[in-house]
């Protein structure tokens, strides 16, 4: 198989991927124990407030046509109204979506630009000092819950040194920017912890290949050897690796939005939790899932476009 | 036999001492978790008070260690129970493989496109907060793990020499599942299971600072920090303590798997 | 011998391991002259591979090497890196066993050329590229400027040996490195394989140290074999004459153990028991145990390699019997 039939063949699958994504949020939504309407209105539910709400839900057809509706009203678009705030959930999202966008960035590039050049500081001194302490470092970002990070940066750096500001967002480039550098820097702790680990252990399966040593023995510069022959093997690692990792990423923004204010998707989420405003809940779930669909098909053709072997 | 690694030794007694607190708290604790002492409000750290008090003057050192236990409670059924459904899918869909393993595997691929965290805090949001919605949450997203290691490891057993001859000896099929390929392909998946613990203590303390996992008045480590987060600035230690041990507690856990790992040689 | 291009006195490798140390190489000391070819044979553990990837210092840092290779009188482990670099490729060159994991799977193999050339030549660009399509015509791959964009995964098991040739020849060194070439390769091919580095070493006027388990594979390319055993050199000598009158008893075994041309009906002889792990070195002959010509002295005194014949060493007590036996 070529290339082009490869990548024509996996963005084909993105489709019944978008289905099947679809439907389960659908059955999850229906997966609520007893009454939504009754539950939604508690005591001031009326026979006639819950007999609107259940048709503005459309909860009054047949499972069936509810399913079509549903794939109906998402390819027009249209995600249903928020309970609480009662304006368009797309609306919603699309406003909150960039930051949360703009987080997630934010954290993989400053957990790539810190555990990459670590992985290759710990690998090349493997279990001597520097690889220990690098190891034992990230070892506690494994092990650090991320709200825990977060309201330790957010005491140290914002509420004593006050360098940054405790939570929010700005309005320019550079204010958002530097309101989500430390939520940023509490997300990408743990996520760098996870690439150190693995692109260490790939780097050392690398350094003791035979083509590494072939290339060593054709004398070109040991930092070519480093570079071309090293790194980038292990790094087409490494690529897999944060793709399938975006969803824990998208996870983690959400308590961290939680921790420092940020108005994400992931802090729209906890709270449409608790003023139960399913519709919201529903089509985050639904587009978290879609976004991470479409980061596994942007790794695997970067992947494709980085390793000659994988379309083949 | 290999010998212990430091790690391992090293993770072990960081469990064996938060073990020891959700054990036997009472005798642990200096005080009573729940007394208030309104002589010593928001007090900071000092050798009455290690940890410092709370907003209501109780000793925030007696609560973390009474916390221990439902945080312990979490690690370990928010794995066993994912564990135990993983376990049966992955050794049933292995063994059958056909059209069960097709839909496996779809579904599989399905579950790994919905953020692990996104997708237990959907499920908790329509069942409603709390530790028993929580653990279903969890074993309804997370036995995709156990049942993609089991699968693969009954893949591998299956074409065993020892099964082909317990099968030409005719023995039941549950017979040759349970009592020959489960307890051959069950290690990488205990040895899975005690890394778990480590993220689920995570998970878990995340879902009570969020207010969506253990509900106050339950004493639980993620719950502590958010009873402590109003007073983050003029008593960080609320939070502190709670947040170092659920560090300990994830540090036990996730050296011991990874000692464990070494020493039983499984890969991951 | 002022004439030899490479000269090993007293090699010894010890790898560091999880175990304790290994003497994968005790003391070997030999000499490769102009447009020679040298076979050093061995079963697998005796040390062999590890005496070549020695010469280029190409082993890892759990390797400990001590005696001296002394390249047109240089010592290439007292080299500072950039001398050995241009040596490196340059001057010797190296070619693995097993083609596809020592070809990077992620580079064409125009590039796997080119970086050879632009290490040791100072050619542009567009003269790298006539210079690789040259080299891939020179080790037998047709079609050779499309092939220079393909990957390793792209060429069959013996073209991507050729295709490693062709990279260790572009910078037209003095002494190729062989270790094992020809053994992840079908029977067919290795025998192309062969004959085609043998017509290169010719043609270009090299000369080869050739590693191999495989005594027809130097019956058919060597001028000189080295026998080695344990990390130890057992015998060295003219082909020809090592293989027609063996002067060291593990050769002699080894000759006894694997079906010669002609001498269909001889019978085989299996060398009884294992090589032994080299965890220590042994204090008499490393063969001792395994051997049916022991002396007293073989399980205590160390035999040194010693000339018995013109040109033909062997470092066996009983060398002499053996000799007697034969004839001059």
């Amino acid at each position: 198989m070529n290339r082009g039939a490869w990548l024509v063949s996996r963005l084909l699958q993105i489709i019944p991927t978008f289905i099947l994504i679809g439907l389960a949020v659908f059955v999850l939504a229906r997966l609520l124990p007893g009454n939504v309407v009754e539950a939604l209105l508690g005591d001031r539910g009326t026979d006639e407030a819950v007999a609107r709400l259940t048709a503005q839900l459309g909860l009054d057809k047949s499972i069936p046509v509810q399913l079509l509706q549903y794939f109906k009203a998402i390819l027009q678009g249209d995600l249903g109204d928020s309970l609480a705030m009662r304006i368009k959930v797309t609306t919603l999202i699309a406003d909150r979506l960039p930051v949360t966008g703009m987080l997630t960035l934010m954290a993989m590039v400053i957990a790539i630009g810190v555990a990459v050049p670590l992985a290759f500081v710990a690998a090349l001194n493997a279990n001597r000092w520097p690889d220990l302490a690098i190891r034992w470092v990230f070892q506690l970002g494994l092990s650090s819950p991320v709200f825990y990070v977060g309201l330790i940066l957010l005491t140290v750096f914002a509420a004593g040194l006050r360098w940054f500001p405790v939570g929010g967002y700005g309005d320019t480039l550079g204010d958002k920017l530097y309101h989500l550098f430390l939520p940023a820097v509490a997300l990408a702790f743990s996520f760098s912890a996870v690439v150190m680990r693995n692109l260490r252990a790939s780097i050392l399966a690398v350094l003791t290949a035979e083509y590494v040593d072939f290339a060593r023995a054709k004398g070109i510069a040991a930092r070519l050897v480093l570079f071309r022959h090293v790194l980038r093997n292990a790094l087409i690692a490494t690529v897999t690796l944060v793709g399938l990792h975006i969803g824990s990423l998208l996870g983690g923004a959400v308590v961290t939005e939680s921790v420092f204010a940020v108005p994400g998707v992931g802090r729209l989420m906890v709270d449409s939790i608790f003023s139960r405003d399913y519709p919201v809940i529903q089509a985050l779930t639904l587009v978290l899932a879609v976004l991470v669909s479409l980061a596994f098909l942007v790794t695997d053709i970067v992947q494709m476009w980085l390793d000659p072997r994988v379309s083949r | 036999m290999k010998r212990l690694s430091a790690p391992l030794i090293g993770g072990m007694i960081l469990l064996g001492a938060v073990m020891l607190c959700a054990m036997i708290p009472d005798v642990l604790a200096p005080y009573d978790p729940l007394g208030f002492d309104f002589a010593a409000l928001l007090a900071p750290p000092s050798a009455a008070h290690p940890f410092g008090t709370d907003q209501f003057g109780r000793d925030m050192l007696s609560r973390t260690i009474s916390a221990a236990r439902i945080d312990l409670q979490i690690a370990l059924f928010a794995t066993i129970f994912p564990c135990v459904l993983g376990v049966l899918i992955g050794l049933f869909v292995g063994w059958y493989g056909g059209v069960a393993d097709m839909i496996f595997g779809r579904l599989v691929d399905l579950v790994v496109t919905f953020p692990f965290l996104v997708l237990v805090i959907a499920i908790v949001a329509i069942l409603g907060p709390g530790l028993v919605n929580m653990y279903i949450a969890i074993t309804i997203v997370g036995w995709v793990a156990y049942a993609r290691l089991m699968h693969s490891e009954v893949l591998v057993q299956k074409a065993g020499e020892y099964v082909a001859a317990a099968r030409v000896l005719g023995y039941s099929t549950p017979r040759i599942l349970f009592r020959h390929i489960l307890p051959n392909a069950i290690r990488p998946v205990l040895v899975y299971l005690v890394s778990d613990m480590a993220l689920v203590i995570l998970l878990g303390s995340s879902l009570g600072y969020l207010g969506l996992g253990a509900q106050p008045p339950e004493a639980e480590w993620g719950v502590l920090i958010a009873d402590g987060k109003n007073f983050f600035n003029q008593a960080p230690w609320i939070a502190l303590f709670p947040g170092a041990v659920i560090v300990i507690a994830g540090l036990g856990f996730s050296l011991t798997g990874d000692g464990l790992a070494d020493l039983l040689e499984v890969k991951r | 011998m002022s004439g030899d291009l490479l000269e090993i006195t007293d090699l010894k490798v010890t790898f560091d391991t999880p175990r304790g140390p290994v003497h994968a190489v005790d003391g070997v000391s030999f000499s490769v002259g102009r447009g020679e070819v040298l076979g050093i044979v061995g079963e697998s553990g005796s040390g062999k591979s590890v005496t070549l990837r020695a010469i280029p210092r190409l082993l890892h840092a759990n390797a400990a090497v001590t005696g001296r290779a002394l390249w047109r009188g240089q010592d290439l482990f007292a080299m500072d890196a950039e001398t050995l670099r241009r040596v490196r490729g340059g001057k010797i060159a190296a070619i693995f066993q097993e083609p596809m994991s020592a070809l990077n799977p992620v580079l064409p193999i125009g590039q796997q050329i080119d970086e050879v050339l632009v290490a040791h030549t100072t050619h542009d660009r567009a003269a790298r590229r006539r210079r690789g399509a040259e080299l891939l015509g020179l080790v037998g791959i047709a079609s050779a400027a499309t092939r220079l964009d393909q990957y390793p995964h792209e060429f069959s098991g013996g073209m991507r040996q050729r295709a490693m040739i062709a990279i260790a020849l572009a910078a037209n060194p003095e002494l190729l490195l062989a270790d094992e070439p020809t053994t992840a390769l079908d029977v067919t091919i290795q025998d192309q394989i062969l004959k085609l580095m043998l017509r290169l070493v010719a043609e270009l006027g090299m000369s080869m140290v050739l590693v191999t388990h495989d005594l027809g594979v130097i019956a058919e390319t060597c001028d000189r074999v080295a026998v080695m055993y344990a990390g130890r050199l057992c015998e060295t000598g003219v082909v020809a004459e090592v293989f027609e009158r063996p002067l060291h008893a593990y050769t002699r075994a080894l000759l006894q153990s694997m079906p010669g041309e002609g001498a269909a009906r001889a019978q085989l002889i299996p060398i009884p028991g294992q090589p032994p792990r080299v965890d220590k070195p042994v204090p008499g002959c490393a063969f001792a145990p395994r051997c049916t010509l022991t002396e007293a002295r073989c399980a205590s005194e160390r035999p040194l390699l010693r000339a018995l014949a013109p040109a033909h060493a062997s470092a066996c007590h009983a060398g002499e019997r053996l000799l007697a036996e034969t004839g001059p």
